[in-house]
């Protein structure tokens, strides 16, 4: 029986996830971290971002950008110690620990999204 | 990773050089590597920061106030703009890294890997405009 690994369906959510976090978290960190924060620009109201959240496409995208940049984080993180600090003999305690916060974070991303009005 | 390995009573030693686990400190190429690695740490950062505008957004116009407050105090603020530039640093190097990743045909033909990359800069630029026309744009 050939048996089926998990290492090519996680090599496409990583990909997937970098590619997805690298279009749209710079201009949302930009505004939401630092131009509204600072004051340079107003920051949406309340009623805007029930609007916007509330959409289905907008919610569906922010979904999607969050779990799938969960599982690229938890991807590279888990390679980084494997290779960089060698961590070899943690690998399955590394890969539960990573991979799992991912899925917890992408439950609590639909939870939260799915909760608003 | 149980069975991918099969180990027989014979098996021979292999030579391999000791290397050491600060390997990323000796060249600065090596270190820039670690450095794009470490750009997932900034990725999980801010899905956590979205999460919380999410509860903020859902608990009412009272929790957002707080939110935007919390995001304006020194270390949240700090953490963003650290978390932008290392943001702009995985964008750059997952683009640059995506013509080898991705050989696209049109026919038989494979499309030239410069314009696989400048297709991913149009790609970023559209939905940087998408996403500030969104939230900016006056009600």
């Amino acid at each position: 029986m050939i048996a089926r690994h998990p290492e090519p369906l996680l090599w496409m959510l990583f990909s997937a996830g970098g590619v997805l976090s690298a279009m749209l978290m710079p201009i949302l960190l930009l505004l939401f971290g630092v131009v509204f924060p600072l004051g340079w620009l107003g920051a949406p109201s309340h009623e805007r971002m029930l609007l916007l959240l509330g959409n289905p496409v907008v919610g569906m995208s922010l979904f999607a950008l969050c779990a799938l940049s969960l599982f690229h984080w938890a991807h590279r993180f888990r390679h980084t110690l494997y290779d960089g600090l060698q961590i070899k003999h943690l690998n399955e305690v590394l890969a539960l620990l990573t991979y799992g916060a991912a899925v917890v974070g992408s439950v609590a991303a639909a939870y939260l999204l799915w909760r608003i009005p | 990773m149980a069975g991918s390995h099969v180990y027989t009573d014979y098996h021979p030693r292999w030579l391999r050089r000791q290397v050491s686990t600060y390997w990323w400190l000796e060249k600065w190429a090596y270190f820039a590597f670690i450095l794009r690695e470490m750009t997932c740490l900034f990725v999980a950062w801010f899905v956590v920061y979205l999460l919380l505008m999410f509860g903020a957004v859902a608990g009412g116009a009272d929790r957002y106030q707080q939110f935007l407050a919390w995001s304006a105090s020194p270390w949240v603020l700090t953490l963003n703009a650290a978390s932008f530039l290392f943001m702009i640093y995985h964008a750059i190097t997952f683009f640059v890294a995506a013509p080898q990743a991705l050989v696209v045909h049109v026919g038989r033909r494979p499309v030239p890997a410069r314009l696989v990359l400048v297709g991913h800069y149009l790609g970023w630029a559209a939905a940087s405009t998408l996403v500030a026309w969104l939230l900016l744009r006056p009600s």
